[in-house]
């Protein structure tokens, strides 16, 4: 079997999924790439070429056809290409991406500045910085909405802010192995075997949002979603049942999930660390229930909380283990 | 004379572009250019102040830590409140795990896979540095990768994960550590340390820490010569990279890692001069943007500075603006954290040698073996029963904070200033802002440009150039936000 070209550009982001793709463990990032038949052709931080010697390689990669292209951060549109240039002549940046887009069989988006302009495109969006084939939730970017690679598959949107070194590794194989359909791509694009999970499955704070036991600050053990900002119940991702470095989610870190595998997570109207309220019940309840439900539901736990549960929610630890069943007290 | 422009320089974090004027088989003259502007510091104004938490590690995937450090410290300051111990210690650790996998990385799949390059073919080493450590393939790697991935479980067990967590808050850290995670968080740390005793230096930490001449260092890769460290070392010398990419601009360094009632205790801030050391006088910062593409307010401090592109303007030549220390560049690293921990190898040789991409890689590499028995001892010292953090006022007290931190590349400031309750201006200078910084209001070189300057280079893809470039482990997207 011939190995598949990967090359991987980065534009306006931070580097960051590229750096969490190294966290990859067992097996590495570079032996999971040949143990998927995939050849790294080019990235900018990791292959030897550099100065004179990237242009004439990614000419004859593009000359050949490229089977994966991936791009890491926003692409910068504003000011005619100007907020990144690159080159021996100062190129605008994304002239090489669109260029490499043409010539490649599947079109891959790493990370959610790539996917949708991201954190980079942030308020204002001074620099015009888009996603390839997506402006925030609206499809169009770079590319524009009708974009396919030459396998006919739209742009994938490994969208997270880092990506989870398991995203983006499971979708290169599966790409790698024509294994990946339209179907297996949520209406954002993004791969639905980790964006059909919701980052409240798995939570360790489950048992207080049951209860409605919440924390009122960073730290505390109870559930970030009534005052600390969490998005938990809405934000597509399989961070709690798929651990990251070893076994971390942000909620075990204690800190609010920001919902970072949307489109528009960096601009959520209100502070992170803040839930917005109305009649003292949060906006952003979980997207498929009815509110009504959720209100009736939720006043019922909260009356039946046991006192365990609301002791821990507030202390930075549990001061009140699960009592035993009476046959096995002492 | 030949100009040539150069780039994209591979294998530094984000976009660099050199434009080098050769004379006579030397560099007469060179620019660097930061090619990307995304405007993080616009992007934070008009947030709540805690929102800074959630904004800056995006600024960057490698020193993603070290911005939450520096943001951390300012809001500390605005909040007016100290983290308890714990809190310190447990920042110390996840800040040390993103500066030592920094090293790790640089040394291994940035800096070291030049030296495989068939162009030095002729030398008696390059079999086994390219077998070693040629770029993606070298046997060096995968291993590398797996010691560096059981040392970030680290992050995921006290920070959520890496990069980008949001764990480090202004009283200290949102995480507890319990006496079973600190047993793991100790295997871990162990096994790590394993990989660097057996492959990176080949010979225990302790031996590495209390290497204090040029004497014992020979000593050292006469003993190993199978160490990563001992072939860089032999290469070095047979490279003559001692005289590589001189850098005599001051050297200085911000606090680093805390410990007890915010002392800093690991390695004090201060700046380095000829073998002088004086304080670090934030006061006398300022931002130079006269050939930025950037609005040009004349030299201003950094509390008081904006941040406003112009595409368009002539006569800049790069997006990074060209900080100063009382008028004049300065280089920053881990070079200038050892000199100012009066570090004894260190000092010799800069005294002998000044900083050069010898001395400097060096401070890099060994940096790993001190951080590392550091992080053991921090470690062992978190009071489990005791506080983590401290409860922050409904508000902001202060106005203006100033967070300063060391990044693996140097140094990282913060500065701050609130209108209420809400972010209206933030300004952040980074290592690389530093250490590539374009020319300034008086037209003086920053000093990677002022390095290069006489580097024998009979083409500007020359590898001698690149050397230089990487020996600083430029990080661009810290450099421009």
């Amino acid at each position: 079997m011939t190995s598949k070209t990967l090359v991987w550009l980065q534009s306006g982001g931070c580097g960051g999924c590229t750096l969490s793709a190294l966290c990859a463990e067992s097996p590495d990032f570079f032996t999971a790439l040949a143990d998927s038949g995939i050849r790294l052709a080019y990235h900018p931080s990791l292959t030897e070429a550099s100065g004179d010697e990237v242009a004439p390689l990614l000419a004859g990669l593009a000359a050949d056809g490229i089977d994966i292209l991936c791009l890491e951060g926003s692409v910068m549109l504003g000011a005619d290409g100007r907020f990144h240039i690159s080159g021996s002549e100062h190129q605008p940046y994304y002239q090489q991406i669109a260029a490499l887009a043409a010539r490649a069989r599947y079109v891959v988006a790493v990370g959610t500045c790539a996917a949708y302009g991201g954190i980079t495109a942030a308020g204002d969006n001074l620099t015009g910085a888009t996603g390839l084939a997506w402006q925030g939730n609206q499809p169009g970017g770079l590319l524009g909405s009708g974009f396919a690679g030459s396998s006919g598959l739209p742009v994938v949107n490994i969208s997270g802010c880092p990506t989870h070194p398991g995203w983006v590794l499971e979708t290169l194989a599966l790409l790698a192995a024509d294994a990946l359909a339209a179907s297996d791509l949520d209406p954002l694009g993004r791969p639905r075997f980790y964006a059909d999970k919701l980052v409240h499955h798995g939570c360790d704070k489950n048992e207080f949002y049951e209860f409605k036991a919440s924390a009122e600050a960073p730290g505390q053990q109870g559930c970030l979603m009534e005052f600390v900002g969490c998005k938990g119940t809405q934000a597509h991702a399989d961070c709690n049942i798929r651990p990251w470095n070893g076994e971390g989610s942000c909620l075990t870190g204690g800190y609010p999930c920001i919902n970072c595998t949307a489109p528009d997570f960096a601009d959520p109207g209100h502070a992170f660390f803040d839930t917005p309220k109305i009649a003292g019940f949060p906006v952003g309840l979980p997207t498929d229930m009815p509110k009504a439900w959720f209100v009736a539901l939720s006043t019922l736990s909260k009356s039946a909380t046991p006192t365990r549960v609301k002791v821990n929610a507030t202390q930075d630890r549990i001061t009140m283990p699960p009592s035993l069943p009476k046959k096995n007290t002492p | 004379m030949t100009r040539r422009i150069l780039g994209p320089l591979g294998r530094v974090e984000g976009d660099l572009t050199l434009t080098l004027e050769l004379q006579d088989g030397k560099v007469a003259a060179a620019e660097a250019t930061s090619g990307l502007f995304r405007g993080f510091e616009r992007i934070l104004v008009g947030r709540q102040a805690m929102d800074a938490l959630a904004i800056v590690p995006r600024i960057c995937g490698i020193c993603s830590v070290s911005q939450s450090v520096a943001a951390a410290r300012a809001l500390a300051q605005l909040y007016n409140v100290t983290p308890p111990a714990n809190g310190e210690r447990v920042t110390n650790l996840i800040h040390a795990v993103e500066n030592v996998a920094d090293h790790l990385s640089h040394f291994y799949l940035f800096f070291m896979p030049d030296f495989a390059r068939d162009a030095y073919a002729g030398h008696g080493w390059h079999a086994d540095i390219r077998a070693r450590f040629k770029a993606v393939e070298g046997s060096a790697h995968a291993p590398m990768l797996a010691a560096r991935a059981t040392l970030m479980r680290f992050m995921g067990t006290l920070a959520g994960h890496w990069p980008h967590t949001m764990v480090i808050q202004p009283g200290g850290v949102s995480r507890t550590v319990s006496a079973a995670e600190r047993v793991r968080l100790g295997q871990w740390l162990a096994a790590f340390r394993r990989f660097l005793e057996q492959h990176t230096y080949g010979v225990p930490l302790p031996e590495v820490a209390a290497w204090d001449s040029p004497a014992a260092l020979a000593d050292y890769a006469g003993r190993q010569p199978q160490a990563d460290l001992a072939r860089f070392l032999q290469l070095a010398d047979s490279l003559n990279l001692a005289a590589l990419g001189r850098c005599d601009a001051p050297l200085i360094a911000g606090p680093s890692y805390l410990e007890g009632e915010g002392s800093n205790a690991w390695s004090p801030a201060g700046v380095w001069l000829q073998g002088k050391t004086d304080v670090l006088d934030t006061a006398q910062i300022r931002e130079h943007s006269r050939h930025a593409w950037l609005v040009d307010y004349g030299p201003t401090h950094p509390f008081d500075d904006d941040t406003l592109p112009v595409p368009d303007k002539t006569d800049a030549y790069s997006w990074s603006k060209a900080p100063r220390l009382a008028g004049q560049p300065a280089q920053t690293g881990a070079i200038a954290r050892a000199l100012l921990r009066r570090d004894r190898l260190t000092t010799t040789l800069v005294q002998a040698q000044g900083s050069s991409v010898y001395t400097r890689v060096l401070a890099r590499v060994r940096e790993m073996a001190l951080l590392v028995l550091q992080m053991q001892a921090w470690l062992a010292g978190i009071e489990l029963g005791a506080p983590f953090q401290t409860a922050l006022p409904a508000h902001p007290l202060y106005a203006r904070g100033e967070g300063l931190t060391e990044a693996a590349r140097g140094m990282l400031g913060h500065w701050v200033t609130l209108d209420g309750s809400r972010i209206q201006r933030y300004q952040i200078i980074a290592p690389t802002t530093w250490n590539f910084s374009p020319r300034d209001s008086d037209g003086q070189p920053g000093p990677l440009e002022a390095a290069l300057l006489g580097t024998v280079a009979d083409d500007a893809q020359a590898l001698a150039v690149q050397h230089i470039v990487r020996s600083f482990d430029p990080c661009q997207v810290c450099t421009v936000q």
